[in-house]
């Protein structure tokens, strides 16, 4: 642990906070459909897909409809991806020659990207081609990106508004996300990135000798727009098999900076929009807290546990942190922040090796996710999921002062604390369940490397990033088998959709209520009262159920490290 | 009959059946309504066949696993003996009420105009019946004809008789009650079985107890983390075969009871009964659950200004003349005047002329005076003596009267009064302006004139009530909006608002007034509470959340409202919205409290379940427990006492404190959830060295 580290950490969060205000409010306007900078270009286009593609914009559905279009919507895109995959070898944008990809290779593929997981069974370099990258995923990664974010404004219209039926038109949400928001952060990281020294080109891969005379193939590719948006949107699906670890997909500290920025920027910065949605942006600066709290928390731990390294190296005369598994032009405390902030998010991009974190670092990366993505989570996602532990936070305190639990001037009642819990639920029973199996099943334990709780560790982590659409692993594991492919695919579907449905029904029933006017009888959610209570239901409610397994995993490999003990 | 004594919480005569009723409450028919006891119950049940199983075939550690068992059915009675203290408090209550209600002989009037004797178990509703002095009214219902004293101590524990009579606002009669004197028909309203008193009875004894929707909620919430925990440790096996180790079916079920939500599991139905206890204790008969829960959401508040917020009756508080006439002369008129006026009213002035003014009372038959009484048409009430009367009344109507030249020509004045055109006007403009500064500082004015020359005005105070503008600032911090409503007109109506300090008034209000404000406040999301008496209450008591109706006032009122005041005492609302509060706030805090106890138990548990595969883990044994058997033994028997540790609070209930939500809930949250987090390293800890100390493990 260095100051630098400490003080690149504190940039980090003061630059992330300061650009999260401006987007927010920017998105606001966007989502209520008020002019902005953007709208005299804009505004043409968008009208335009509304006529061709025969949606009124000013019909608005309601929860039921809004959902529906939403599924078919998910499942077209589902469809579409994996008829590439098992397609590319026939189709063009192909010079390496890759073919066609195996069916439950192409399920996981196609699921993982469709549910805003990314999660890479695949290796990008030598499974994909170029079409299947730009056509098939980049779009995915667009539109699974706009689904979380026109979910999230159903339910945050839910709670602004009062009396009402509907909870707006998902295509036009859609359309505001990806046309205002995605799109031009996109073309702006794309351009910084390829100025960086990223890639963008068609061409073939390039064979190089190096200095030992070796023959080594540079792949090459469309990939800084790819990066992007893999970013911006929470995907976190690598251009490449080694995602942003690869020189190619982050080339400088500055490109790795702005990458680990755009990591969180949106998750932020819709806190805000959320804020200003309500008419209170107060309300959405408390859950900013609530979540930087967790976040800060989790940095500081993991930075600690790396920068203090290995004693039983140290034992060896190996002085200093750990940098197993780490890019040493990004060092310890870079790594470390990258590490937590693409599991809190549910982006699942990488600068370093997971599996080569120290246990309590590697701890961290495995609880954010069990979290089921809330602090900051998924485009989109992060928030509605967050949204029902306050639900949750609500409806336990907000009895304490003697009424039935408001929030936002809504009444949370049994239907509310219905769909919370069966949102909140579902992540603890695939990941346990499959985790149960996995970890006794001759099939379940030829993918694990490690010996011991660390190999414990490799497997959790697998269904806990599958299940919490983050799309991360622990390297070394062999996730490429029909097992793994097929609940790690039922396990990204299960946890995207499980929770959506839920959010939407919540919806649904929140719009339809009457907003009761706040006053001294109503306890206030925008004070740091609420952010520790927040954060202490985070933990409780959504920690503790892991907590067995996490003993049994990094916490005791943690105790024998320090003991000296390896397996 | 007194039910508003506190009895002891664990008074050997609720505590001996409530043993009883522990054990018969393990029905698994009845446990199936509370998840979380269930659950409880059935792996209670799977741990003593395997209990037995290992007795049979000589398992090992049989001692650890008999404590563990035992301990299970201890959470299990403990639970069941808190609804049954609660409920056996309510059918202490229930069996007073029904000494009252021992079988009573009606006298049936038939069509034919003839009285049948028949039981008063067979009325039906709409049959009419004839009451005298003596008998015991034998169904609820309606007076028709007549007026009697009741005595209604069987209901409201006031000994004081009370006036029931046809029409009017107190026509509803209560069986059970006894008639004192006259006679009366009543019409039967509620068949045998029905009846106020029975309704009471199954309230108080919870037979009729549905869970309140907040309950309902909480419930789910209950239930959903129940399953939580059941993934949670259903899973554990395979981790620990993974680790190369394997695990008990008891210690399992014992991390699994300690980690469900048992504390407030087994205390929840307890609370809710305890709730509507607290609500009869206090006269107040609540219809639903659903009524005493929105009672603590109310947002605006309707209070009739006469008797809730004022003392019902105005005072003389001041005599003002007209230029040119003393006090003391003003004084002596109207208390002439009010001599025989038998209104409060009417006997404020003749204490006021005595206490200030030194005026004796005098005679009305040596004045030879006679009393002119009050009618809708004059608005005025006096006293006519041989050569001069005097009237007092409503200013116009007064001024009226001596503006007629009868009223002063029959006293030979005329000429007196010819000289005095120019006095008479400046009177009269006199008596305008003191009435309307009257008027302004809430008062009423009562002009007084005597031989048809005007004397001044009595200034009636409507007297706001001892310590009622405390009780709203309270209101105000609770977040409540209080509103008076009064059918005074908006000058008077602001005064006194200002003087009592509501938030708001509505002025000359009508019946319709009222229900319009009741929807406007409700369409602006708010809950309304009032309370009423008369049958124009009715729709409004209806249309209100809690609609508080008085036992003095009519059938309609009562039945339009969804809870009944024993002692028709509208200030009374205010303790209403707090024992509404108090109810959810228990609720709240014990969740929160059970929820918050689960991270010392991981503490306790986890390092001692994992202690033969991963012996490292002993670093999380923070408490430092003597052994693993001793540490899970320890986690199991503090969360079985828990539960009869908090019974007195949840019985008694958290206290509310107006001191606005915030507060409230930072201390709440320091008390419950902070101690939920402490307590339970502290107490395991010190069972852990009782245990090991007497060596149970």
């Amino acid at each position: 642990m260095t100051l630098n580290g400490w003080l690149q950490i504190a940039i980090y969060f003061a630059v992330l906070t300061a650009l999260a205000a401006p987007l927010g409010r920017f998105m606001a306007r966007t989502f209520d459909g008020e002019r902005t900078f953007l709208t005299p270009v804009l505004g043409p286009i968008e009208r335009g897909f509304y006529r061709v593609a025969g949606v009124d914009e000013r019909t608005e559905q309601s929860w039921t409809g809004y959902a529906v279009a939403m599924l078919v919507f998910n499942a077209a895109g589902f469809f579409l991806l994996y008829a590439i995959l098992r397609l590319q070898d026939v189709l063009p944008l192909n010079p390496q020659g890759m073919s066609a990809l195996s069916p439950e290779l192409a399920f996981n593929t196609a699921v993982s990207f469709a549910t805003n997981t990314n999660w890479q069974n695949y290796g990008g370099e030598s499974t994909l081609s170029y079409f299947s990258q730009m056509v098939g995923l980049t779009t995915q990664n667009f539109v699974s990106a706009a689904t979380g974010v026109a979910l999230l404004l159903a339910i945050i219209r839910g709670f602004a508004r009062a009396s009402a039926k509907t909870v707006g038109n998902f295509w036009v949400d859609m359309t505001r996300t990806t046309l205002y928001v995605l799109l031009p952060l996109s073309i702006l990281l794309g351009l910084f990135l390829v100025w960086q020294g990223v890639p963008q080109n068609m061409a073939a891969y390039v064979d190089a000798t190096t200095l030992e005379g070796a023959k080594q193939t540079i792949s090459q590719g469309p990939a800084a727009s790819q990066i992007a948006i893999k970013q911006l949107g929470t995907n976190g699906g690598g251009f490449w098999n080694a995602n942003s670890a690869v020189p190619y997909e982050n080339p400088t500290p500055l490109s790795n900076f702005v990458e680990m920025l755009a990591i969180l920027l949106i998750p932020a910065a819709l806190c805000v929009t959320f804020g200003r949605m309500v008419k209170d942006e107060r309300q959405g600066w408390a859950i900013y807290a609530a979540m930087s709290v967790v976040f800060l928390a989790c940095v500081a731990v993991s930075y600690w546990a790396e920068g203090s390294g290995n004693p039983l190296l140290h034992a060896l005369g190996l002085s200093g942190g750990a940098m197993e598994g780490k890019e040493v032009r990004f060092g310890i405390a870079n790594s470390s922040l990258w590490s937590v902030a693409t599991t809190a998010a549910s982006n699942g991009s990488v600068n370093a090796m997971h599996d080569s974190l120290t246990p309590l670092a590697g701890l961290m990366p495995i609880l954010l996710m069990q979290l089921s993505e809330v602090i900051f989570g998924g485009v989109g996602s992060g928030l509605y999921g967050m949204l029902l532990y306050v639900i949750v936070a609500v409806f336990v305190a907000g009895l304490m002062v003697g009424r039935t639990p408001e929030y936002l001037g809504k009444k949370i009642e049994g239907r509310e604390v219905k769909f919370a819990l069966l949102g909140i639920l579902v992540l603890p029973l695939f990941i346990l369940g499959f985790m149960s199996i996995a970890t006794v099943a001759p099939f379940g334990l030829s993918s694990v490397q490690d010996a011991g709780p660390h190999g414990f560790s490799e497997i959790m982590y697998l269904y806990s990033s599958s299940v919490g659409n983050n799309g991360s692993a622990f390297a070394g594991f062999t996730g490429n088998t029909p097992w793994y492919n097929i609940t790690g695919g039922v396990s990204m579907l299960v946890g995207r959709y499980f929770m959506i449905i839920p959010v939407m029904a919540i919806a649904g029933a929140l719009v339809a209520k009457k907003t009761a006017p706040a006053s001294a009888g109503t306890f206030p959610t925008h004070g740091g009262l609420f952010v520790g209570l927040l954060v202490g239901v985070v933990i409780i409610v959504g920690g503790l159920t892991f907590f067995p397994a996490l003993a049994l995993g990094p916490i005791v490999e943690h105790l024998a490290m320090l003991a000296g003990q390896t397996f | 009959m007194s039910r508003n004594s506190t009895a002891s919480l664990f008074a050997p005569e609720i505590v001996g059946p409530a043993v009883t009723a522990s054990f018969k409450k393990l029905d698994p028919r009845a446990l199936i309504k509370n998840p979380v006891m269930f659950a409880v119950w059935v792996v209670a049940l799977l741990t003593t066949i395997i209990f037995v199983r290992d007795v049979a075939s000589g398992g090992a550690e049989l001692g650890f696993s008999f404590q563990i068992v035992l301990w299970l059915w201890f959470t299990l009675l403990f639970a069941n003996f808190a609804e049954a203290v609660a409920e056996g408090r309510g059918k202490a209550q229930a069996d007073s009420l029904r000494k009252v209600r021992s079988e009573t002989e009606a006298n049936l009037l038939t069509a034919d105009g003839s009285i049948e004797r028949l039981a008063g178990a067979s009325l039906k509703v709409g049959d009419v019946v004839v009451v005298e002095a003596g008998e015991i009214i034998p169904a609820d219902g309606e007076v028709i004809e007549g007026m009697a004293s009741v005595n209604e101590a069987a209901i409201t524990g006031e000994s004081a008789p009370v006036i029931r009579e046809s029409g009017g606002d107190r026509s509803a009669v209560t069986g059970g009650t006894q008639v004192l004197s006259d006679m009366i028909k009543v019409r039967v309203t509620a068949a045998a079985g029905s009846t106020f008193l029975d309704r009471m009875i199954s309230l108080v004894e919870g037979a009729q107890r549905q869970k309140t929707p907040n309950e309902i909620a909480l419930t789910i919430l209950l239930a959903g983390m129940t399953l939580i925990f059941i993934f949670a440790v259903a899973s554990i096996p395979s981790f620990v075969a993974y680790a190369g180790g394997q695990i008990g079916v008891i210690v399992l079920v014992a991390l699994f009871v300690t980690l469900i939500p048992t504390t407030i599991g087994a205390l929840l139905s307890a609370i809710g009964i305890a709730g509507m206890d607290r609500l009869v204790r206090f006269n107040v008969l609540a219809m639903s659950g659903r009524a005493v829960e929105a009672a603590g959401d109310v947002d605006t508040l309707l209070l009739d200004k006469t008797g809730t917020i004022t003392l019902g009756n105005r005072q003389a508080s001041e005599m003002i003349p007209v230029s040119g006439v003393t006090e003391q002369e003003l004084a002596d008129a109207a208390q002439i005047a009010s001599l025989a006026d038998e209104t409060p009213e009417g006997r404020s002035i003749v204490v006021l002329a005595k206490e200030r003014y030194g005026i004796r009372e005098r005679d009305m038959a040596s004045l030879k005076a006679t009393f002119v009484p009050f009618t809708a048409q004059t608005r005025m009430s006096g006293v006519d003596m041989d050569a001069s009367s005097v009237r007092k009344g409503a200013v116009d109507a007064v001024l009226r009267h001596v503006a007629e030249p009868a009223a002063s020509a029959a006293y030979g004045s005329r000429v007196a009064r010819a000289f005095s055109v120019g006095a008479d006007a400046k009177a009269e403009q006199d008596v305008r302006s003191i009435a309307e500064r009257v008027s302004k500082a809430g008062g009423t004015p009562l002009a007084v004139a005597r031989d048809g020359r005007l004397l001044g005005v009595v200034h009636l105070k409507d007297i706001v009530k001892g310590g009622i503008r405390e009780r709203f600032a309270e209101l105000r911090r609770m977040g409540i909006r209080t509103v008076m409503i009064t059918g005074d007109n908006p000058m008077t109506a602001a005064a006194i608002a200002a003087e009592a300090g509501v938030d708001d008034f509505l002025a000359e209000a009508t019946p319709e007034d009222k229900l319009k404000l009741i929807r406007d406040e409700q369409a602006k999301g708010k809950l309304v509470a009032m309370c009423g008496d008369g049958t124009n209450d009715a729709p409004a008591l209806a249309q209100a959340d809690v609609g508080v109706a008085m036992n003095t006032g009519t059938v309609a009122a009562r039945e339009a409202g969804n809870m009944v005041d024993l002692d028709s005492d509208p200030t009374k609302l205010i303790e209403i919205v707090e024992i509404g509060k108090q109810l959810l706030m228990t609720r709240g805090s014990l969740t929160t409290f059970s929820i918050a106890n689960d991270v010392a138990k991981y503490f306790a548990i986890i390092p001692a379940m994992f202690a033969a595969v991963y012996p490292q883990l002993g670093a999380l044994n923070v408490m430092g427990l003597s052994t693993p058997q001793s540490a899970i033994l320890s986690a199991i028997v503090f969360n079985a006492l828990i539960i009869v540790a908090l019974i007195p609070l949840a019985l008694k209930g958290v206290t509310y404190r107006a001191i606005g939500a915030g507060p409230l809930l930072r201390r709440n949250l320091a008390v419950y959830g902070l101690g939920g987090l402490i307590a339970p390293f502290i107490g395991i800890k010190l069972i852990d060295v009782v245990i090991t100390t007497i060596g149970l493990a």
